[in-house]
């Protein structure tokens, strides 16, 4: 995650929304583009086929409960999906999440945001403006200790960076 | 300054004399568990890319169970690169078509109390009854692990679920978590549960497997149970001596924690949920009342089709035949379980009734393999995990449930009470 402002529309969800409608099972030998054309197709048909670049993920409650699989992450990675704010997250979709260096956010106050609004957010100093009802809320800025990952761009980049300079110790092949 | 059980492991595994609530440890990873289906297939690429190898082959388990066997050349493709994984990281454990990952760390001795342990599938959890740590991580978080051997924590808060008293015929610990899910919630992310009372000392193995394994219906970071002599003789009985320290790795008597809650097994009926998640559970008689047709009753995965499990199914279609309007699908947890039923009559008992058996993987439970179901089917199934669409058409209905409710249900036709058929 660069620390450069985040804007884009508000798509809207609930809570509990789990992680194997983000990437179905059936879809699990497909390419990441053919699953991330069924992401949440279940609750909403419409998202995978309108979401566009930036756009921001709200949701409610223990968003991505259920399975460890990183496609439920990164498929709204594959979308562009721009920021995701919600009220709390399922552990390892927040894990998976940061690690793709994609912004996972979290507000208490999620439920301000309506559909479509225009939003722009600061993830660093933890601020998000609501262009289309002009009222600002408040979001918990990243966890300090996943800072450094984070601002490498993900935990790929993150490694690439500590073993290049010497300061992790990995088996060569 | 007291510990509880969780405290105990991440201190060790993080080299510190003692470690506090909330504190962010890098620990050291004694075993990372991963699979065909987010392993090799997910992580080689990356390895590759950074140009290193894995940092300890003796220590990198390799499990084939989720496209086992294969189905399609896709599945024949991934489970191919995942054995040339294999053979070009010189991995030491490699477990191929065995059976369920979490099956086989426990049948293989693998899991010991203390350890720090991942594994690259959400119900890694079920490690914990080993008295370890073993939680599940994505691939990309795997991927880390793989090549420093190390990643971070936050030091876990502790839930204590006691349970009391003993089970009346016909419920079983997969009601206990279909009712805890319902209790405790879906969101406890973050948090260990560790499980204790008489009831949990009185379990098998393989029924406290099942408390840890669904702690992951929780949101909890893991499930853990003190180790006492039933998860010693576990571990002999996979060829493995126990750790002479194995007994020390419990919660401290004055051990704080975040909450304890502390329920009576005696008035426990057999549990069902419905679609859509685990917690939207309710006795199976309410169910029962509402005639809820079923057109495949569904034994397996990790949960639910282990030796046990398939023990109940046949002690419930011993005499009686599956109902014409449901097909009944079986797949045990591994290898050595399909062997063990094999040898002892219970696949006769089960195959007289009408039940199909399946071969050992994670199956139609996560809608990848044999069984998966069509638009509008109803499916009543003793796997974990009922969210939309995960067996099938994401416009199917899967209901959760014990071996011995599953099985009535497939011989009625219909979601039923199990005790009137036991």
């Amino acid at each position: 995650m660069k620390h450069k402002l985040l804007k884009g529309k508000a798509w809207v969800f609930g809570d509990e929304i789990n992680s194997d409608v983000m990437a179905p099972g059936i879809y699990f030998k497909e390419s990441m583009d053919v699953m991330a054309s069924h992401c949440l197709e279940a609750i909403d048909p419409l998202f995978a086929k309108e979401v566009r670049p930036g756009d921001i993920v709200v949701a409610g409650r223990n968003f991505g409960v259920g399975s460890a699989r990183e496609q439920a992450a990164l498929a709204f990675k594959e979308l562009k999906v721009g920021a995701i704010i919600a009220k709390s997250y399922a552990r390892i979709f927040y894990r998976n999440s940061l690690n793709f260096g994609l912004p996972a956010l979290i507000s208490e106050y999620v439920n301000e945001i309506r559909p479509k609004d225009e939003l722009i957010i600061n993830p660093v100093l933890g601020e998000l403006e609501n262009l289309t009802t002009k009222k600002n809320i408040i979001i918990s800025p990243i966890p300090e200790h996943l800072m450094e990952m984070i601002s490498a761009g993900g935990l790929m980049p993150y490694l690439k960076e500590k073993i290049d300079n010497g300061e992790i110790e990995v088996r060569k092949k | 300054m007291s510990q509880t059980l969780i405290q105990k492991i991440l201190s060790r595994a993080s080299n510190r004399p003692e470690v506090k609530v909330g504190e962010i440890v890098t620990c050291d990873v004694d075993i990372a568990m991963i699979l065909d289906s987010g392993g090799p297939r997910k992580i080689w690429p990356r390895l590759k890319q950074l140009g290193v190898g894995v940092y300890d082959p003796e220590k990198v388990i390799v499990v084939a169970d989720h496209f086992v066997p294969a189905a399609d050349p896709q599945s024949a493709a991934i489970l191919k690169l995942t054995r040339d994984f294999v053979k070009n990281y010189d991995i030491k454990h490699f477990y191929d078509m065995e059976g369920i990952c979490h099956i086989v760390m426990a049948e293989n001795g693998h899991l010991q109390p203390g350890l720090f342990c991942c594994g690259g599938d959400s119900h890694s959890t079920m490690g914990g009854a080993f008295g370890c740590y073993m939680a599940g991580f994505g691939a990309i978080e795997m991927t880390g692990v793989v090549v420093t051997g190390k990643i971070w924590s936050v030091v876990m808060d502790t839930i204590k679920v006691n349970w009391e008293g003993s089970f009346c015929k016909g419920v079983t610990a997969k009601d206990i978590m279909l009712f805890l899910a319902r209790k405790l919630g879906m969101e406890n992310a973050f948090k260990a549960v560790e499980f204790g009372g008489t009831t949990v000392k009185n379990m098998s193995m393989q029924e406290r497997m099942v408390l840890t394994n669904m702690a992951a219906e929780l949101g909890a970071e893991t499930g853990l149970i003190a180790p006492d002599k039933t998860t010693l003789e576990a571990i002999r009985l996979s060829g493995i001596e126990p750790k002479h320290d194995a007994l020390s790795w419990k919660s401290d008597d004055d051990a704080s924690f975040y909450e304890i809650h502390n329920f009576n097994a005696d008035n426990l009926s057999p549990q069902v949920a419905a679609p859509h998640k685990p917690s939207n559970s309710a006795s199976a008689e309410e169910f029962e009342k509402e005639n809820i047709n079923v057109d495949q009753a569904y034994i397996g995965a990790c949960v639910g089709g282990k030796l046990n499990d398939l023990h109940m199914v046949a002690k419930v279609l011993e005499g009686k035949n599956v109902s014409s309007k449901t097909r009944l699908l079986v797949a045990p947890s591994s290898k050595k379980i399909m062997a063990q039923a094999a040898s002892d009559g219970t696949l006769e008992t089960i195959t007289k009734a009408g039940g199909i058996i399946l071969p050992s993987g994670c199956g139609a439970c996560a809608g990848l393999g044999a069984g998966v179901i069509a638009e509008k089917e109803v499916c009543i199934s003793s796997t974990n995990r009922n969210f939309q669409g995960r067996m099938g058409s994401k416009d199917s209905f899967v209901y959760l449930a014990s071996p011995y409710t599953v099985a009535a249900s497939a011989v009625a036709g219909k979601i039923i009470d199990p005790r009137e058929l036991i």
